[in-house]
């Protein structure tokens, strides 16, 4: 230890290395002039002892002070000390946690966006990795809308509502609440893995997709609560709905699973339960149809959103999309589409009664629901890029299932 | 003439496979073959280094002090060529609680102290002859009560210390000896919580593990070994994960200065006669 070094000098009073006294060291030493030396004075048990292990385990060289001396001990910085600041990158380019790059590195994985990464740090393995499939205007303020209108189903619901309906019409109600649970557990499932793929430099997207599968677990619940408050059992789950949907589980691509769900798929069921809202035969499912529409709608945005974008970047998307309807559509030929129950049963809750005037009305409601979803499909397509001629082609291909 | 470099470590915990693993890519990566044999106890280890099983044993003090004697004895030579930066100038203590009316060594008399393994060199050895030469023989003047975890593994293992402290805490012993810096792990554990405990001693300064060679070793592709260690830099971020696996800061020169304690401690205690006697040496 030459006497000529500057040495700063730390008060510990009695705080010891049992108690924290390492974060007021590691401090003084940041502090510390190139080439100076840090005493520790301080009065706390085995204090010296203390500081000679940690200083070791730290790679800095101690030397104890001589009983006489007005302090403990003499650290002299090692040279790994502060090795983990050097070459580190930043996750995101250096413009704060609000820049978001094209293609972030695989290595900068699971760091919040804006953090130092120590170098030599594994890479991680997102396959969703590029701005351009995923990214859309105005993420933030889309999910800041989905925080805020999220809402609690004990509360929110008025499940001790009078129910004055028939038997019968409760049966039509419960065939269509059986197929939309499995239907929302498809609308689940899909963002949920898709969530697990993003690297999470794209935060926003993650954020959305899992709030857009939380959205999915709550309506898979009050669908459930309602069809169990008067049934003990649940309707018919059918082979071609399961069929339709399975395409849907199985499609690999995120853009093209955001298409089909959420473009053609969601978007469709926006108009089904705003029909149910308009024909459910009591105010608890009522209530449950506007609340689930909502959030649906935001679904949509989202998935119309990013996919526009990337269609205006990627000339090549718009054929893919266009094939993976197409595709689809081969796929389900052989399936019923939509069960005849389900159909009847919409048929019976707009007619709200069986006599034939009433059955005409509902029949016609339940054509004019299938004209507003060929409608908004075709528009949808048409904000992603495709000619009218082509929009409306693509929409008439949809699955009979809605979803 | 042989092109790969082979070591020969004790497996004390599951870990030591991902290490030697982790040695093997990047020695690879620089250029040297390198490959590695594992023991579970440190005599396996010695008796193996001196049959020409592999050329350079990762040796605790013991098995350090082990392989000298036996080298000695051979007329042979054994040569401690790198350590870690952490094994140098370690320290034993003797713990007693806080409120013990035990103020000295001396009023051990009578008293249980707490070691680790009997083959511990930090633990058990060192403390004892630390004892020893303040006038205190084990068993004759105070108990000994040993936490033997893993015999074989010379006190790698940091069970027995932890198990003398917890014996401490619970009052069937009457002090304990541990490493300094387990003193400060086992305080910010809380086993020994904040002001539960006094340091009655402190021993001298000990080094820890070295790689041992022994004369015959293949020159070239020892120096070639040695020179990669030194180079390895904990700025580098692609050594950084096996150095932090390891525990160590830096690579130091290999020095025997820092065992002197145990080898007191083996010949007052003769504790080296069994170990001489299977290597036929004795
Ligand atoms: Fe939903
Ligand atoms: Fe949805």
């Amino acid at each position: 230890m030459s006497a000529t070094r500057a040495r700063a000098s730390l008060d510990l009073g009695g705080l010891g290395f049992d108690s924290g006294a390492h974060v007021l060291v590691k401090r003084a030493l940041a502090r510390l002039e190139p080439g100076a030396q840090l005493e520790l004075r301080g009065d706390a048990a085995e204090l010296g002892i203390h500081a000679a292990a940690w200083a070791r385990a730290e790679g800095h060289s101690i030397e104890l002070a001589p009983a006489d001396a007005d302090f403990v001990a003499c650290i002299t910085p090692g040279a790994a000390h502060g090795a983990r600041w050097r070459g580190v990158e930043r996750a995101g380019a250096g413009a704060g946690p609000e820049h978001v790059v094209e293609q972030p590195s695989q290595r900068w994985g699971l760091a919040a966006r804006g953090a130092a990464v120590e170098a030599g740090a594994p890479a991680f393995d997102f396959a969703l990795a590029s701005k351009a499939e995923l990214w859309a205007d105005d993420l933030g303020a889309l999910y800041a809308q989905a925080l805020s209108a999220q809402w609690d189903p004990a509360t929110a619901i008025p499940w001790g509502a009078p129910q004055e309906h028939s038997d019968e019409l409760e049966d039509a109600l419960v065939t269509v609440l059986t197929y939309l649970i499995e239907n929302e557990t498809a609308a689940l499932i899909v963002p949920a893995r898709f969530a697990a793929s993003v690297h999470p430099h794209f935060r926003e997207v993650q954020q959305l997709l899992a709030i857009q599968a939380a959205d999915e677990a709550r309506h898979i619940e009050v669908f459930t609560r309602r069809a169990t408050l008067r049934r003990s059992q649940l309707g018919l789950s059918t082979a071609g709905g399961q069929a339709s949907l399975k395409t849907l589980v199985d499609e690999p691509d995120f853009a093209l699973a955001s298409l089909l769900l959420s473009v053609l798929g969601e978007g469709s069921f926006v108009n089904l339960l705003w029909f149910l809202h308009e024909h459910a035969p009591d105010e608890c499912s009522r209530a449950i149809m506007k609340l689930t529409a909502q959030d649906e709608a935001r679904h949509v945005a989202f998935g119309v959103a990013h996919l526009a974008r990337q269609a205006r970047e990627d000339r090549s998307l718009a054929p893919r999309m266009a094939a993976a309807i197409e595709r689809r559509h081969d796929a389900l030929r052989g399936t019923a589409g939509l069960n005849a129950e389900v159909f009847d049963a919409l048929i019976v809750l707009a007619a709200r009664g069986f006599e034939p005037q009433a059955i005409a009305a509902g029949h016609q409601a339940v054509v004019e629901l299938l004209r507003q979803m060929h409608a908004g499909r075709r528009n949808r397509l048409r904000l992603l890029g495709f000619e009218p001629e082509r929009a409306e082609a693509l929409s008439a291909l949809h699955t009979r299932n809605f979803m | 003439m042989t092109s790969t470099l082979v070591l020969g470590a004790v497996a004390y915990d599951a870990k030591v496979v991902p290490i030697w693993d982790g040695f093997q890519r990047w020695f690879a990566s620089q250029g040297l073959d390198f490959d590695y044999v594992l023991y579970s106890n440190y005599e396996r280890q010695v008796e193996q280094h001196f049959a020409g099983a592999f050329h350079v044993a990762w040796n605790s003090p013991l098995a350090w002090v082990q392989a000298q004697r036996t080298a000695a004895r051979l007329r042979r030579s054994a040569r401690a060529v790198a350590m870690r930066d952490t094994d140098r100038d370690l320290t034993s203590l003797i713990v007693v609680r806080a409120d013990s009316p035990i103020r000295s060594v001396a009023d051990l008399r009578g008293r249980t102290l707490g070691c680790g393994a009997g083959d511990s060199p930090q633990a058990t050895l060192i403390p004892l002859e630390h004892l020893a030469r303040a006038g205190l023989a084990p068993e004759r003047d105070f108990n000994v009560r040993r936490f033997d975890v893993l015999v074989g593994k010379h006190g790698d293992h940091v069970g027995g210390e932890r198990d003398a402290a917890r014996a401490l805490m619970q009052g069937e012993v009457d002090a304990a000896c541990m490493i300094d810096g387990n003193h400060l792990v086992f305080s910010n554990e809380g086993l020994l919580a904040r002001g539960t405990t006094r340091v009655l001693a402190q021993t001298d300064k000990y080094d820890h593990c070295n790689f041992t060679v022994l004369d015959g070793a293949p020159q070239a592709l020892i120096e070639r070994f040695c020179k990669l260690l030194f180079s390895m830099s904990y700025d580098d971020a692609s050594v950084r994960p096996l150095m932090d696996m390891e525990g160590l800061k830096r690579w130091c020169e290999g020095r025997t200065s820092g065992y002197a304690q145990l080898e007191s401690a083996c010949d007052r205690f003769r504790y080296l006669d069994s170990f001489l006697e299977r290597m036929k040496v004795a």
